[in-house]
């Protein structure tokens, strides 16, 4: 596994961060102002958050002005999609067994 | 694309089993029954219960979050560094039972996920490849 993956993942297990993130992929590009508005955290605290983001390559910002605006990079989520594909993978292979022993079991 | 990391980090196996929900609650309960189709472990059905699940590639800690006997079972599955639930439901259908499990990773309501460079998620990764790839 590449170490980009171990950095977005750890980066996702933030409950606040991930937060962030979806209200980007949910609602498109926002300023750090108006992230913080409805965040339950300061100023200050979200532009670490976003930096964070913007370092796992979850996010991208982009300047105007003495705005900073911050969009979400849905395509770095392609090692969620594999994480998920594994497990399901995981996961079938253990109904398989689970089916065999039923079918062994006394009722 | 609209799936959030939550939603992507989720996975659901469903499945019609031809058995009745008390049996298949067996299997999902009782510790020498988990061992022939999951893992080794000393499973408690009571809610609270620690319990750890052991494979060949380490162990998960584990944690009965809710239990409805013969209906609902749920516990988180905590392997490095991230701690996330794994949700069984029952349904009694004329054939048999309806069975569904869902394996969220990433809980809304969890606090620390990630505990730091104890565990990381290469080893998680590579040894579920092990696991996925094999084992008995």
């Amino acid at each position: 596994m590449p170490h980009a993956d171990d950095v977005l993942f750890r980066t996702l297990a933030d409950p606040t961060r991930r937060a962030l993130f979806e209200r980007l992929c949910r609602e498109g590009e926002k300023t750090v102002g108006a992230l913080t508005a409805r965040a339950r955290v300061s100023q200050p605290a979200v532009s670490k958050h976003l930096g964070v983001l913007k370092q796992a390559g979850l996010v991208r910002d982009r300047h105007e002005g003495r705005q900073t605006h911050y969009s979400a990079q849905l395509g770095a989520l392609a090692p969620l999609i594999d994480w998920t594909s594994r497990m399901a993978g995981f996961w079938q292979g253990r109904f398989d067994q689970l089916e065999d022993l039923l079918k062994r079991m006394d009722q | 694309m609209t799936n959030t990391a939550t939603e992507a980090l989720s996975v659901v196996v469903e499945r019609d089993i031809p058995f009745p929900p008390e049996k298949i609650w067996r299997a999902l309960t009782q510790p020498h029954l988990i061992e022939e189709w999951l893992m080794k472990n000393d499973f408690n059905p009571v809610v609270g219960y620690r319990f750890s699940l052991r494979g060949d590639w380490g162990a998960a800690d584990c944690q009965v979050m809710a239990l409805e006997p013969h209906k609902t079972l749920s516990y988180t599955w905590g392997a490095f560094g991230l701690e996330s639930l794994i949700t069984w439901t029952l349904t009694p259908t004329s054939t048999g039972t309806h069975l569904r499990m869902e394996h969220s990773g990433f809980r809304p309501d969890q606090q620390q996920a990630y505990q730091g460079a104890k565990y990381g998620w290469k080893k998680f990764f590579a040894s579920l490849e092990r696991v996925v790839g094999g084992l008995p």
